[in-house]
């Protein structure tokens, strides 16, 4: 047996767990695994505030499928984590957190940086655990791992004790644990599948909602031949934006609140709707009872908790998402004879047609981001901040591969973007990664400049600036009789801003200096933000007003 | 509104009560009562959890359940197969003979038991069916109630029928 202190034994298990690095921010209780890491091959990335680390560990699992890692200290350092912690759990994302906590003998004193994160992050973590022995360390590294990355994914918490860190005990490191309240997913049930295939085979009208558990279990493939065998238009959700090539013929866009025209206009036709992998979020159904009504719905996923938790459905199928559509691809074979109707796909290709949306002009979001997306190559990863700017980059910017739009969907966390996007950076460094700011969401944390250019990690922002929080403006003069409260934000000089943490500033005011600026950026190697100012009082459009159904979009 | 009873095995570990009653107040379950003990194995123990609702808001509550980690086996029990109990200690003034002689006649024909008796207060314990513990209480509104204390419920499938580790 291995003698060794808990923080050493933490290092260890880590670069076990293939762990190549962790993004965080030291302080007083946490120093002892600091001291560690300095003997490890695991990179440390200093954060500027900690919850920029948990959205770097975020955007880093999103964009390369392996849980990301963040750490902090007591307290303080843990309490920043937890809107990164819960944006993470609302989105399903893999991410191992490590907190410092005062030594065993002061919890309960109110010691000084001490906080509940226990209590705290219950509700907003897969699991988390207080480590109350230093030989427990490796094991429960591995079942953290194993916890946040296994099933539906999602955020594990791991408290560390001062003391624990330095106890020196005997330690084992073992190459399987159990987690006995962890069950596996069962294999999607035969006679389910062969139910839903019959209804599909059967359908006028099929229409698939895919989700981020398409992406998760990595099914995009099998998504797209299931479509090309029903000849079924493909929406997605927010979270599976991209688990279809957005110009495949088949794709309609995301669907929801502000969803393209042509997926909301589609999916309340069709007369059987296969999901899969979405929990049917308020966001995507707007009104959930209201939600496809007339049709027969087939729900696939891998949490049981989700299948008529939001919406009842006729047939529900408990799997892993790939897994089920193999299943069903081979029933459904079985069962089409024939060439498919083609009245439901001709259809299709009318209303989007009809449905080509007019840009605007001059430095309008959807030239902006249909232009930017000629500029960059296919896979390229694409962050968003929350807000107009998301809304208009999931309207207009196509993403082409399931890990290259990366969002913060079911939190909705203004400043997620940015360090998401340095996050995603260090799991591709062989891409190019944007985020889609707007100037409100970028001041959240825009301070993670710091850590992109001394870190030597490059990204782009391209701040859709409107002096505004658009998407409050845009409710309030809907909504609100155009009364602003609270919403003419002045922000600073973003180029000067940019220069003084020694990133690269542009600011372009016109299409040709966008494209000039973007060009610039890609061949930079030091982060740039393009400033472009934008008309501050224009609207995301189309929108399902709140309250209402699908079917009432406004806007077209 | 019908009553949903579900035996639940978990890890016998600090900090799982609670995170169980973070997961019903954050999801908005109606529950009447958690009773948690150990059970014949030292690192597991038995919780008890009742609650009011729709047959759809039973079935989440259980798949929810069921996604705890620290939550190893759920079971929605069968009223017409399960035994279920509660224990309530019940204080009642009775400082006058008349009382005194009325509260052993009732205490009797309930079957509790007189556990404590001082010059002013008798206390009563008594065990049943929630329903028997209510109509006694009801009874001894008819006193002066000084505390009341109830355990919640307890329940157990008849005959072989258990709740075990797969």
């Amino acid at each position: 047996m291995l003698e060794l202190s808990g923080s050493r034994a933490l290092v260890k298990a880590l670069e076990r767990e293939g762990v190549s690095v962790i993004f965080g921010l030291p302080g007083g209780a946490i120093t002892p695994v600091y001291d560690a890491l300095l003997d490890s091959g695991i990179r440390h990335i200093l954060a500027r505030h900690e919850q920029s680390a948990a959205h770097m560990a975020d955007g880093y699992a999103r964009a390369s499928g392996r849980a990301g890692v963040c750490m902090a200290t007591s307290g303080p350092g843990s309490t920043n984590l937890v809107t990164g912690i819960a944006n993470a759990y609302m989105d399903s994302s893999p991410i191992v957190a490590f907190t410092g906590q005062v030594p065993r003998a002061m919890i309960g004193r109110d010691a000084f940086q001490e906080a509940d994160i226990i209590g705290i992050t219950s509700p907003i973590t897969k699991y988390n655990y207080q480590v109350r022995s230093a030989s427990e360390i490796p094991s429960v590294v591995k079942k953290a791992f194993l916890i946040a990355t296994s099933g539906r994914p999602g955020p594990v918490l791991v408290d560390l004790p001062k003391d624990v860190q330095t106890e020196v005990a005997g330690m084992e490191f073992p190459d399987k644990v159990e987690v006995r309240g962890l069950s596996s997913p069962p294999d999607p049930d035969p006679e389910l599948l062969g139910r839903a295939a019959e209804l599909l085979a059967e359908a006028d009208a099929p229409f698939i909602l895919a989700g981020g558990g398409v992406r998760i279990s990595n099914a995009h493939r099998e998504l797209v031949r299931l479509a090309e065998l029903l000849m079924a238009p493909v929406g997605t959700t927010l979270m599976g934006k991209g688990c279809i090539r957005e110009d495949h013929p088949l794709s309609v866009g995301v669907i929801g609140m502000h969803g393209s025209p042509l997926a909301n206009t589609l999916i309340v036709k069709a007369d059987v709707l296969l999901a899969v992998g979405t929990r049917f979020a308020d966001r995507t159904t707007c009104d959930a009872d209201a939600f496809c009504k007339e049709a027969k719905i087939i729900h696939i996923d891998i949490d049981p908790a989700e299948i008529g938790k939001n919406k009842r459905v006729h047939i529900g199928i408990e799997g892993d998402a790939r897994k089920a559509l193999v299943g069903l691809i081979e029933e459904l074979a079985k069962r089409l004879k024939g060439e498919r109707s083609a009245h439901w796909y001709e259809r299709v290709k009318q209303v989007k047609a009809k449905l080509q949306n007019e840009d605007g002009d001059g430095l309008s979001p959807p030239r902006l981001l249909k232009r930017l997306r000629r500029l960059l190559p296919d896979d390229a990863i694409v962050t968003t901040e929350v807000g107009q700017n998301q809304m208009w980059a999931s309207l207009h910017f196509k993403a082409y591969g399931p890990r290259n739009f990366i969002t913060s969907g079911g939190l909705g966390t203004m400043g997620f973007g940015f360090p998401a996007a340095i996050g995603a950076k260090v799991a591709r460094p062989d891409v190019p990664v944007v985020d889609i700011a707007g100037d409100g969401s970028f001041q959240m944390t825009m301070n993670s400049l710091a850590t992109s250019v001394s870190e030597g990690i490059p990204v782009i922002v391209v701040i859709l600036n409107n002096r505004m929080l658009g998407m409050v403006a845009q409710w309030q003069r809907l909504f609100f009789r155009g009364r602003y409260s609270a919403v003419e934000i002045r922000p600073p000089d973003f180029v000067k801003i940019a220069e003084a943490y020694g990133a690269q500033g542009i600011r372009a005011e016109s299409m040709e200096e966008f494209e000039r600026a973007v060009k610039a950026a890609l061949g930079s190697d030091v982060t740039t933000v393009i400033d472009v100012p934008i008309n501050p009082e224009e609207d995301v459009f189309p929108m399902v007003p709140p309250g209402c159904k699908l079917e009432d979009m406004m806007g077209v | 509104m019908k009553t949903f009873i579900f035996g639940t095995l978990v890890e016998h570990k600090p900090g799982v009560l609670q995170k169980v009653s973070n997961m019903f107040r954050q999801r908005n379950f109606n529950i009447e009562s958690i009773t948690v003990g150990p059970t014949e194995r030292e690192d597991v123990a038995r919780m008890t959890i009742t609650m009011k609702g729709e047959e759809e808001d039973a079935v989440q509550l259980e798949k929810q359940l069921r996604k705890l980690i620290d939550v190893l086996e759920v079971k929605l029990l069968d009223p017409s197969e399960t035994v279920v109990r509660e224990l309530a200690l019940v204080k009642v003034r009775a400082d006058d003979w008349r009382a005194r002689s009325d509260l052993v006649n009732w205490a009797n024909i309930f079957r509790s038991r007189i556990v404590d008796v001082s010059p002013d207060a008798i206390m009563i314990e008594i065990t049943g069916a929630p329903s028997k513990i209510d109509a006694f209480l009801e009874l001894m509104k008819r006193f002066e109630l000084l505390e009341i204390s109830r355990t919640g419920i307890t329940a157990m499938e008849r005959g072989l029928n258990r709740i075990g580790l797969k």
